[in-house]
């Protein structure tokens, strides 16, 4: 009469066995493990557990922005003064450019011109000649996309040369990326690699300045005066054009390397690169040429010859490291924006492994006192509880690995909660039999009332710990999410373990034993 | 099996919902006492929400020498510094940094000072910064994972009983949340993101348990349909305080042994657990339970055989 449905229990031993088979490489070392196949793999551990360094970047999308309004400025400078249109009030502030054009009879020429710079631009007519020149809001959003998505791929450039090991560099909401490295001790360097822009270019010394006249602060509007980092160098500060022969964006190659015994860095351009760079040393012999590496000017030696190879090396007062550095950064390319590192979270492997163990610990700890609990207060019933709810934990862990999800220590204190709370649609089934039997019913009939009237109540219970599970995952950061991933799973597999197993182990017990009575009393 | 009838009380007959005026009165008293401490004391926020450094140093040499490392650290002007001895070999010491002004460049300055001072006798466990920017959005996140939880969970409950059950489920799991947010003000034990984890966790089984007693206080009303309520939600708490006791041992051994073997990391969330299973269980039992005395649950001809116990309006303990 109370049979057993083929399904359920074919269902059961697909389970078990599919459970049995994704759990199982969780108990081999990391060597074994690598030897079996990509999708027999253990959980991969959070950082807190193996050891490593998360960095939650920030991309300084309005540095973008207003980069993007001074090189208008410039383009709007060159083509007036091109064109010799009389202008004034050139500047940029906020999001706007201003200028001025002075002649009315200029007014509509300057203005079709300036348009022309950059289709993205809209003008606006002010009074008295002044025009407004902005982004539009879209194309102000597309170019901070495309920041945020270089700066991930220079981030990824910069670390792979570093060679970590599997590292994982991700995007996060509008403009973050997240950095995770595994087995990474100290990332010291790491972020002294991340926080350099890296943006190399070349420009010509201005000398028509001199030195009274930078003190008075006479800068003329195409030069900008900029810090040397040259030690033992003459000049604290030069002034450099701003016009930039040639841009690293052009560059192909960079070493370290070393020169008269001193280390430096070689480079090669790519051919409309090196033209560039040979017609500019070419024309400007004798003059003065300014290495600007992120604003500060690494060296100026002068020209003596073309150098028409399309090569040549940065030397300035290096250490072996810096050269190294330097030479990495330009390979990788220059970030478009400054990153900020926003949060740091390193967990060193030794302090992981004793997490890894805590845990363990906690876990086998946990089961034992409530498969202890469960036998002393239902016998034989509460040992069929303990089957299934060993068999809940190696759904838990099966899940875990197969869907790749992270097993962080709070996790795994999802895991011991789970232990627990598992439990409780078991003694509420149990509970449920002991009080349909004092009511007179079967042997079976009582056990099926049990489990039936119980579901309801373990159905909601079950809800309202997945909710709060559920909007865990959803607002928490980091290792808490974890937490939310086993909880999640762990009430899951408990539906399927404590209900649908516990009642076939039930059934074929009171089969097997011919039970007249549950002896719950 | 004999041992059942010793270990869990079963056919009692306790008079739960005699002493509610006692129970609102703990409750209340519960309630005020947290929020004057939020209010007044507020709470040892960790650097997830504070923003700032936390490092754990270890020794590479013996114990470390924790006067001089005060004194070291005390001088580097970075504001607060707290430091703490933990474990059992005197090697592991655990160093706060309170946020710096300044943007997020400043808190690792900091640290590169940190490190600098304590030199080479020092090797980092654990390095966390956390920048003011961060920090106030993940104080945002937990406030709206709290409070979206409590209305999710009193909308489902609402859902799937009547409104009067919702209110008792929000009020009851509102009461355990606040008493747990109380218990950190009062005892200054760190706040961080394992907390508000904690805190969800109370929020769900604490309703779970609510709901069990509310599924049999539903079961009751269609079984004894002349009942006075007063006698019914005492029957109800009655036929579940076996499986509420097995519920709380089972679970609280579980947190047992993360408290004692899950490490440092976890042990304010044990703490926290530890204390939510208490609060939750009491609160199912004394607030959920007893409130709807007040509600009248039965509608027609039943309504006046209520009206005899305890009043048929609601009214808030």
């Amino acid at each position: 009469m109370y049979h057993i449905p083929k399904w359920q229990l074919i269902l059961v031993v697909v389970a078990t066995l599919l459970g049995i088979t994704y759990a199982a490489p969780n108990v081999l070392t990391r060597e074994q493990a690598d030897r079996l196949p990509q999708w027999l793999q253990p959980v991969s551990l959070g950082l807190d557990l193996q050891g490593g360094s998360y960095l939650l970047l920030e991309v300084d999308t309005g540095y973008v922005f207003r980069e993007q309004l001074t090189s208008l400025v410039e383009s709007i400078r060159t083509v007036l003064r091109k064109e010799k249109i009389k202008y004034s009030d050139l500047g940029a502030k906020g999001d706007t450019v201003t200028v001025r054009i002075l002649d009315a009879g200029d007014r509509e020429r300057g203005r079709e011109l300036v348009r022309k710079i950059d289709p993205d631009t809209l003008i606006e007519n002010r009074d008295d000649g002044l025009f407004a020149v902005k982004y539009t809001e879209e194309a102000v959003k597309r170019r901070k996309l495309s920041a945020v998505e270089q700066s991930l791929e220079i981030v990824r450039r910069r670390i792979d040369e570093l060679g970590t090991r599997e590292p994982s560099i991700q995007r996060q909401g509008e403009d973050r990326v997240v950095v995770q490295l595994p087995g990474v001790k100290d990332p010291d360097r790491i972020k002294s690699l991340l926080g350099k822009t890296a943006k190399l270019t070349f420009h010509l010394l201005d000398d028509s300045v001199g030195p009274d006249e930078v003190a008075k602060g006479r800068i003329p509007p195409t030069s900008m005066l900029l810090p040397s980092v040259e030690r033992g160098g003459a000049a604290e500060n030069h002034v450099v054009r701003k016009r930039v022969e040639v841009g690293g964006d052009m560059l192909v190659d960079s070493k370290a390397t070393y020169s008269d015994g001193r280390p430096v860095v070689s480079f090669r351009f790519n051919a409309a690169g090196g033209k560039k760079f040979g017609d500019a040393t070419r024309e400007n012999s004798g003059k003065f040429l300014a290495i600007v590496l992120d604003d500060k000017v690494i060296s100026a030696p002068r020209i003596n010859e073309p150098i028409l190879g399309g090569s040549g090396i940065i030397s300035g007062s290096f250490t072996v490291q810096q050269a190294q550095d330097l030479a990495l950064l330009l390979r990788a390319g220059a970030l478009p924006a400054p990153l900020q590192v926003l949060e740091e979270r390193t967990v060193g492997p030794d302090l992981g492994a004793d997490s890894i163990r805590a845990g363990t610990i906690a876990s086998l700890l946990g089961l034992v006192l409530v498969v202890i609990l469960m036998i002393a207060i239902y016998g034989v019933l509460g040992l069929l509880a303990d089957v299934a709810l060993t068999l809940n934990l190696v759904l838990l862990l099966a899940s875990l690995s197969v869907l790749g999800a992270t097993l962080t220590l709070p996790g795994i204190a999802g895991i011991v909660l789970t232990l627990g709370m598992a439990v409780d649609a078991n003694v509420l089934i149990y509970e449920r039999m002991r009080e349909e039997q004092r009511n007179g019913r079967t042997v079976m009939s009582a056990m099926q009332a049990g489990f039936d009237k119980a579901f309801g109540t373990i159905f909601d219970a079950h809800v309202t710990t997945l909710t709060a599970a559920a909007l865990l995952f959803q607002f928490g950061s980091g290792p808490v999410r974890g937490f939310a991933v086993t909880l999640t799973l762990g009430l899951l597999a408990s539906l399927f373990t404590a209900v649908m197993v516990t009642r076939i182990l039930v059934i074929i017990w009171i089969k097997w034993r011919r039970l007249k009575t549950l002896p719950l009393d | 099996m004999r041992l059942i009838e010793r270990l869990l009380p079963h056919n009692t007959k306790y008079d739960f919902i005699r002493y509610r005026l006692v129970a609102f009165g703990i409750t209340a008293f519960l309630i005020i006492g947290s929020f004057v401490s939020i209010a007044v004391k507020g709470f040892n926020f960790g650097i997830d929400f504070a923003g700032g450094i936390l490092v754990e140093a270890q020794s590479t040499s013996g114990p470390a020498d924790l006067h001089a490392m005060r004194t070291t650290l005390g001088g580097l002007n970075l504001g607060e510094v707290s430091l703490q001895e933990f474990g059992t070999t005197g090697r592991d010491i655990m160093i706060r940094v309170q946020r710096q002004e300044g943007a997020e460049k400043a808190q690792m300055d900091a640290l590169a000072k940190v490190k600098d001072a304590l030199g080479s006798g020092y090797s980092y466990r654990r390095v966390e910064i956390v920048g003011p920017k961060v920090g106030g959005e993940l104080v945002r996140d937990g406030v709206l994972a709290v409070v979206l939880s409590l209305a999710a969970i009193a909308f489902y409950v609402w859902f799937r009983f009547e409104w009067q059950f919702g209110i008792g489920a929000l009020v009851s799991t509102f009461h355990d949340v606040i008493t747990t947010f109380g218990l950190f003000s009062i005892t200054g034990l760190e706040f961080n993101l394992t907390t508000v984890a904690a805190i969800l966790t109370i929020a769900g089984y604490s309703v779970n348990d609510t709901v069990v007693e509310y599924d049999r206080v539903r079961e009751n009303l269609r079984k004894y349909k002349s009942m006075s309520l007063y006698d019914l939600l005492n029957l109800a708490v009655n036929e579940t305080l076996a499986r509420t006791i097995l519920t709380v041992s089972t679970v609280f051994v579980t947190v047992l042994a993360l408290l004692f073997f899950g490490g440092e990391v976890l042990r304010g969330f044990s703490i926290a657990m530890l204390w939510g299973l208490i609060i939750g269980t009491y609160s199912s039992i004394y607030v959920a339970m007893p409130m709807l005395v007040y509600f009248n649950l039965r509608t027609g001809k039943d309504k006046a055989e209520e009206e005899g116990e305890g009043g048929a309006t609601q009214a808030a303990p």
